[in-house]
């Protein structure tokens, strides 16, 4: 009585594209029951083999994928959250931006045929569906008396918290920012990752004991070596919040953003709402993002939703290089998004005021692949153009935040500032662990919780093992 | 939430405020800041660290009313709360016994040298002091400065006290006269610090300058508070908010702090019909 399988994922509602750059509502609306039953029938239940990868093997975290899927298949919605919460503590948001195509997806056996069983998809759907009924509170175990300090609240931090608490540790997180999520809050868009998702997460976590002090940067309100006087073990998760420039003449001219300005003030402190929010925004008629990146596409397709005539992705190399997850390219395409590929900027040139005016750009051929296996980008002598642009956002990366590593002597770093850890998270410093992009560069949230989980682990080894 | 405990009226514009923030007074330095946000709507905005206390647990800050925010944070009492404030930010000020040292306070910066003059004397140096604003009812910690200070001038534009003109014109007279100067730290407008660092130049007095660019998060992360310094891009936040003033692009400075001057014009014509 075996059903045909249907070949594509069922489609996601979405916002129609014409209608949501007028807004900075959430772009994908996510599935009904219906919608998500249907979907988990696609799921094969494959068991894992040895040497065959399955969707777990690609997981960061390791979800049991195919238990949670059946779950839903048959209704029972209440044990499928219980499953991805065993692994995943934050499945709202990483059923929303996890980069699914190259993880669990990728490795799924439907996708040899057809397209994957859309796991992403279908994890966001329990974790909304939780929420939307009221978050059940795991029971508090028994304090086992010891504290541990978390630095930063990104989904490194929160994971780890979260993880020590059900153990039954004392945690407390510090968070330079006046708001907990990392780039949860700061970075990510609002129409990609509404906030009030964030802000539940973060509720559930202190819900489990943790308690969050904003307001505190470590390195200056406090030290980690004033840290652990007061408690037994310090992780570090702050991140990597050092934007890269490109260093090339009139980066500093005024309507040249870093994406972290632009989206710290979009998001973080909504200045899409200016003036109802005090904080402004100033966006031009033809903006250029500069970059390939998830953090590029969300830059330009913002800068739409702020107004903007014409928005630009500059990138040097083709769109096959582009690391963007392919969903979000594939948005910013439909509303609009001008792609200017194997285009490079080397001036940017300002107007008597100081505004800039104008980038000059030079175009770009693809050689041999580099050392990141991704083609070397080369200019093109003589083709050399001038692009009219009023507002640029330069968003060509991160490098990991110094403010630590600088105020912690004992600390070891490698070459690009990233704190250097073992295989379980532990750094060079006694007592100290770390994780996330301050250990790694940019990565992905999924990657930050999985060190968080690792971290965890390590901690409640090194904490337990001791008494 | 951080509960202002103090609040003293220096003058029509100018306003001190002692505030509960018990993690800030501990650390705090000469020349650091702290960044505070009054409101859910608020903006976050930088405010130097005037004095502190260990003891009480209380940061005090001097704010100018310029805009919205500062404005707000004026008409604000005793027993009010601020809803975020952190710190301190920034680099403290290199405090050592340089010999005679040179304070220049303009406006809303003759309150922000004070910690830093109590310091520096502290460590045996000679102070001299020149202090400026636009007219007498404008000159504030004149007796605290007076106390701490060897030698103290004053300057007033409109000629209601002291010298009438800048207090540029002060320092150049002590440049000219011959006086022995072994440092010079300005702290006031971009353009006060300008003029103070060109005069000092020619005679090779080195010239610390705080300066003062539209910040966010003040902890490295976004760089809207990048300057530039002897021809390399600075974040004020963190790699200052002191810095050479011979070596710095005042220029670009004052074009940045403009960035937003159409906004917060709106913002501050919407909170006087929005109340
Ligand atoms: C715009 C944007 C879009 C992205 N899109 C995706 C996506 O679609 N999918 C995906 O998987 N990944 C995406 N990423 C990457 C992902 O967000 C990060 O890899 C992840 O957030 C890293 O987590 P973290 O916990 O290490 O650090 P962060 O999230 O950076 O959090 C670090 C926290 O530490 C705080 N902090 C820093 N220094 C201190 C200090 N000294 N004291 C106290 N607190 C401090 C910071 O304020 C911050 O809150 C995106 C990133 C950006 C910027
Ligand atoms: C490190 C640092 C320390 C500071 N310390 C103090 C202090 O102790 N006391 C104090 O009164 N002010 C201080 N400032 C300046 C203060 O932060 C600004 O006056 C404030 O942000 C203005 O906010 P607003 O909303 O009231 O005005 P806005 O509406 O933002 O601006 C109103 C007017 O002020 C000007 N302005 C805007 N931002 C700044 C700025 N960053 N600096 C100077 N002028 C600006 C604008 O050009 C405009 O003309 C400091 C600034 C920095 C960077
Ligand atoms: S956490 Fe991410 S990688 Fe893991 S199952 Fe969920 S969507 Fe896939
Ligand atoms: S690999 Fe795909 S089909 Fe197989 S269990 Fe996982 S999700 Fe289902
Ligand atoms: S204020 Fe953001 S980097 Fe300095």
């Amino acid at each position: 009585m075996a059903k045909k399988i249907l070949e594509k994922k069922v489609p996601m509602p979405e916002q129609s594209p014409k209608e949501r750059i007028k807004n900075f509502d959430e772009v994908a609306l996510g599935y009904t029951v219906e919608m998500a039953v249907e979907e988990a029938k696609r799921c094969l239940q494959c068991k894992p083999k040895e040497g065959q990868k399955i969707c777990v093997d690609g997981c960061p975290v390791g979800v049991n994928i195919p238990a949670f899927i059946k779950c839903i298949r048959d209704r029972n919605f209440d044990e499928a959250i219980r499953i991805i919460k065993e692994k995943n503590n934050l499945p709202a948001i990483c059923g929303r931006v996890c980069p699914y195509e190259r993880q669990c997806e990728m490795f799924c056996t439907l996708g040899k045929k057809f397209e994957p069983v859309a796991i992403g998809r279908l994890e966001r759907f329990v974790a909304d569906w939780e929420l939307s009924k009221g978050v059940k509170i795991p029971e508090k175990p028994q304090p086992n008396g010891k504290k541990v300090a978390v630095v930063g609240s990104g989904p490194a931090g929160l994971t780890v918290a979260a993880d020590l608490a059900k153990l039954g540790y004392e945690v407390t997180i510090f968070e330079a920012l006046h708001k907990p999520g990392g780039v949860l809050v700061y970075g990510i868009p609002e129409f990609r990752l509404p906030k009030r998702i964030v802000e539940a997460e973060v509720e559930y976590i202190k819900k489990l004991g943790v308690n969050i002090v904003c307001d505190v940067v470590v390195g200056k309100t406090v030290t980690v070596d004033e840290l652990l006087e007061e408690f037994d073990a310090v992780f570090i998760g702050t991140g990597a919040g050092l934007p890269n420039w490109m260093n090339i003449p009139g980066e500093n001219l005024n309507g040249v953003y870093s994406a972290n300005e632009f989206l710290t003030r979009v998001n973080l402190m909504k200045a899409y709402l200016f003036p109802e929010y005090d904080t402004p925004i100033k966006i031009g008629k033809k903006v250029a993002t500069i970059g390939g990146g998830n953090v590029a596409m969300d830059c330009a397709r913002t800068a739409l939703r702020l107004g903007a005539e014409e928005s630009y992705i500059v990138y040097r190399r083709s769109e096959k290089e582009m690391p963007a997850r392919l969903e979000e390219i594939e948005r910013a395409k439909e509303e609009g998004v001008i792609f200017k590929l194997l285009t490079l900027p080397i001036r940017f040139i300002g107007d008597e005021k100081g505004w800039v005016k104008q980038m000059e750009c030079v175009k770009m051929k693809l050689g041999e692949p580099d050392s990141s296996g991704r083609r070397k980008p080369i200019p093109i002598p003589g083709s050399e153009f001038l692009m009219d642009v009023d507002t640029v956002i330069v968003a060509i990366g991160q490098s990991p935040n110094p403010l630590i590593p600088k105020t912690t002597p004992d600390l070891k770093t490698g070459r690009k500032g990233e704190i250097l850890v073992d295989e379980k998270q532990k750094t060079s410093k006694a007592k100290v662990f770390a994780g996330g992009d301050i250990t790694t560069g940019d990565a992905t949230v999924i990657a930050a919780m999985g060190a968080g989980k690792r971290a965890a682990q390590a901690i409640h080894e090194f904490l337990s093992g001791k008494s | 939430m951080y509960k202002i405990v103090a609040k003293k009226d220096l003058a029509s514009t100018i306003k001190l405020f002692e505030i509960y923030a018990p993690r800030v007074a501990k650390k705090a330095m000469p020349g650091q800041f702290v960044i505070l946000r009054l409101d859910e709507k608020g903006e976050r905005i930088p405010l130097t660290i005037t004095d502190w206390s260990k003891e009480k647990g209380t940061v005090t800050v001097v704010v100018l009313e310029a805009g919205k925010t500062t404005k707000k944070l004026a008409s604000m009492k005793v027993g009010d709360y601020i809803l975020n404030f952190v710190g301190p930010l920034g680099k403290p000020a290199e405090i050592k016994n340089y010999g005679t040292v040179v304070f220049v306070g303009g406006g809303v910066g003759i309150a922000l040298i004070y910690p830093e003059v109590r310091a520096f004397k502290e460590a045996g140096n000679k102070i001299i002091t020149i202090i400026g604003a636009r007219t007498k009812d404008l000159l504030i910690f004149e007796e605290e400065l007076a106390k701490l200070s060897d030698e103290l001038y004053i300057a007033t534009d409109d000629g209601s006290k002291g010298h009438h003109g800048f207090v540029s014109d002060l320092l150049k007279k002590l440049l000219d006269e011959g006086k022995h100067i072994d440092l010079v730290v300005a702290v006031g407008p971009v353009i006060m610090m300008k003029v103070i660092s060109n005069l000092t130049k020619p005679y090779g007095i080195k010239t610390i300058v705080s300066l003062n660019p539209i910040m966010v998060d003040g902890t490295g992360m976004c760089g809207s508070c990048r300057v530039i310094v002897g021809g390399e891009t600075k974040f004020t936040c963190v790699d200052g908010p002191e810095f050479d003033g011979h070596l710095v692009d005042f220029d670009n400075l004052i074009a940045r702090n403009q960035r937003y001057l159409e906004e917060e014009k709106l913002a501050l014509e919407r909170m006087k019909t929005h109340g």
